[in-house]
């Protein structure tokens, strides 16, 4: 089984080392499933340190994107890591935050249980090892979702289960954070909150961070770079660039502002 | 050793003050209760997370086939030709599900049409099908010395092999993407589960019986799902409500003259009754 090592990726503990330097890149990243293109020539940096979000809209290839760089889509093209000596990385630790919806609300398994099975070769269901409990706990604390740690997944709230999600995908420290709509159904103040604290880890772990989302006005205040993906990069930029560009008003309008 | 592990089990539970105590047959139905049964509440546990009930449910109907499969080919004991269908099944209907696009439910729902229809075909043919009516309601009074010691080798090997792959499973249960990004060959883990469910599945059919086999996979998780708060609560209520009413069951089957294995499931039932009462009440 594939075990994470505890802290072992590029950034150690909470000691910030803003490198800059290493970088997830993707070359000419195409993907036909069909015959239909979903994803056309993708161009992409994405840099530690970085909070870059993808926008666009439903069926544009969002999810598909992060699928490529989590290595579960088949597509041509190429998808490097770099670390810091810009040598390449072949299997980079990835936390990923899912789409809480996707998540079986009825499930007898608390977020103890989580944690268990995604760093331990112990099963799950013969109980939990302290050493395990207090890993859990430290990641549930990067979030502040420590008094989480025993509560069933199912009860939590939308803006609860993303912090623990977020801690167990900052377990082991990754290389680079992937998040994809990670605040549908949560409200205004937990999005608020949430991408407070997802800046604010970027900046104390020096993060790669990949957000897709359709929450134009509130990342427009977080992400240092916006990409708009419409099955290829129609734009990218700052956040403002992005929000003036005529082809991504005209995309959005249409639609309200989520 | 096996010999001598038999005896010592006749002599001790032949000291207990009950008539069914007295039978060799009782005791050794017992010992396959206590067998089967936990393995069987285990593995319900990731069948009703992962609601796979209508795929284990279809790998029993199977059975009908894989027996035709045996008599055509003359085997003796069609076990190894039921087993080896129920695999073929299995692989058959992960690949409906991936190349087919067809819904899971769909996809299995064919296939066992498909292969209750041949084995029913196959079978009776000539007119002979009440031969294997036994295999419907299942005969746990008739199991061997011998057959003892293939469900216990069947058991540990299969619960070694649902415990290396328990934590991937419950990833994938929990959210598929997530279990790719944390393991590896999470899709695997699913696809391993499925064999080794369709080999346990059929290895415990002719003592349980085609018809109420998938209930003691699912009932004594349902009841255990209405009690846990985690992972572990929901594994050791699932196998201890399955302990009990497998030998409630089966006890109560040699005073009424009934079936075991579906009295067995009526128990399990009332437990999961009561669960259920306690979680509207809770």
């Amino acid at each position: 089984m594939h075990v994470p090592p505890d802290d072992a990726p590029a950034h150690h503990g909470i000691a910030p080392h803003r490198c800059g330097e290493c970088c997830t890149t993707m070359r000419g990243v195409t993907v036909r499933r069909n015959g239909v293109t979903v994803l056309e020539e993708i161009n992409l940096h994405l840099h530690c340190g970085e909070l870059t979000a993808v926008i666009g809209e439903n069926g544009a290839g969002k999810t598909t994107l992060v699928q490529c760089l989590l290595g579960e889509m088949p597509h041509s093209g190429e998808v490097h890591f770099l670390d810091a000596a810009h040598r390449r990385k072949d299997s980079p630790v990835i936390g990923y935050v899912p789409q809480h919806n996707s998540f079986d609300k009825e499930a007898p398994v608390s977020v103890l249980d989580l944690f268990a099975a995604s760093l331990s070769t112990r099963p799950a269901c013969l109980g939990v090892s302290p050493t395990v409990r207090q890993a859990a706990l430290d990641g549930l604390q990067r979030t502040g979702a420590d008094p989480l740690v025993d509560r069933k997944v199912g009860t939590l709230s939308g803006g609860e289960l993303q912090r623990v999600l977020l801690g167990l995908a900052l377990t082991p420290v990754p290389n680079i954070l992937v998040l994809d709509e990670p605040m549908s159904g949560v409200d205004h103040r937990g999005r608020e909150q949430f991408y407070g604290l997802l800046s604010q880890l970027r900046r104390e772990y020096d993060l790669a961070v990949l957000l897709v989302s359709h929450d134009l006005a509130t990342l427009a205040r977080f992400a240092d770079r916006m990409v708009f993906l419409d099955r290829r990069i129609v734009c990218e930029g700052t956040p403002a660039e992005v929000l003036h560009d005529p082809q991504v008003r005209e995309a959005f309008s249409l639609h309200s502002l989520s | 050793m096996i010999d001598s592990l038999l005896a010592l089990w006749h002599r001790v539970v032949s000291l207990l003050p009950f008539e069914w105590a007295g039978y060799e047959f009782m005791r050794l139905a017992l010992l396959a209760v206590l067998l089967i049964s936990p393995l069987l509440g285990a593995l319900g546990t990731v069948v009703v997370a992962n609601r796979m009930a209508f795929f284990s449910e279809a790998v029993g109907h199977a059975a009908f086939t894989g027996i035709a499969i045996g008599v055509i080919l003359g085997l003796a004991d069609p076990m190894w030709s039921m087993i080896g269908f129920a695999l073929v099944l299995t692989l058959a209907i992960a690949w409906v599900r991936r190349r087919g696009g067809l819904s899971s439910d769909t996809a299995i729902g064919l296939v066992m049409a498909f292969t209750v229809s041949l084995g029913i075909v196959i079978l009776s043919r000539g007119g002979d099908f009440a031969r294997y009516t036994n295999f419907l309601i299942g005969d746990m009074l008739a199991i061997s010395p011998r057959d003892i010691v293939w469900l216990a080798a069947l058991g540990a090997m299969s619960a070694g092999l649902f415990l290396v792959f328990f934590n991937r499973l419950l990833l994938a249960t929990m959210s598929p993407s997530l279990a790719r990004s944390r393991t590896k060959h999470a899709g695997a883990a699913e696809l391993v589960f499925a064999c080794l469910l369709a080999v346990v599945v059929t290895c415990a059919l002719p003592w349980i019986g085609i018809l109420v086999i998938n209930a003691l996979l699912i009932l004594p998780a349902a009841a255990a799902r209405n009690l846990a708060r985690n992972t572990a609560g929901f594994f050791g209520w699932s196998i201890a409500v399955a302990l009990v009413t497998g030998m409630v069951g089966l006890i109560a089957s040699f005073y009424a003259s009934t079936a075991t294995g579906a009295t067995i499931v009526l128990a399990a039932m009332a437990v999961y009754l009561l669960t259920l009462l306690r979680r509207v009440v809770a």
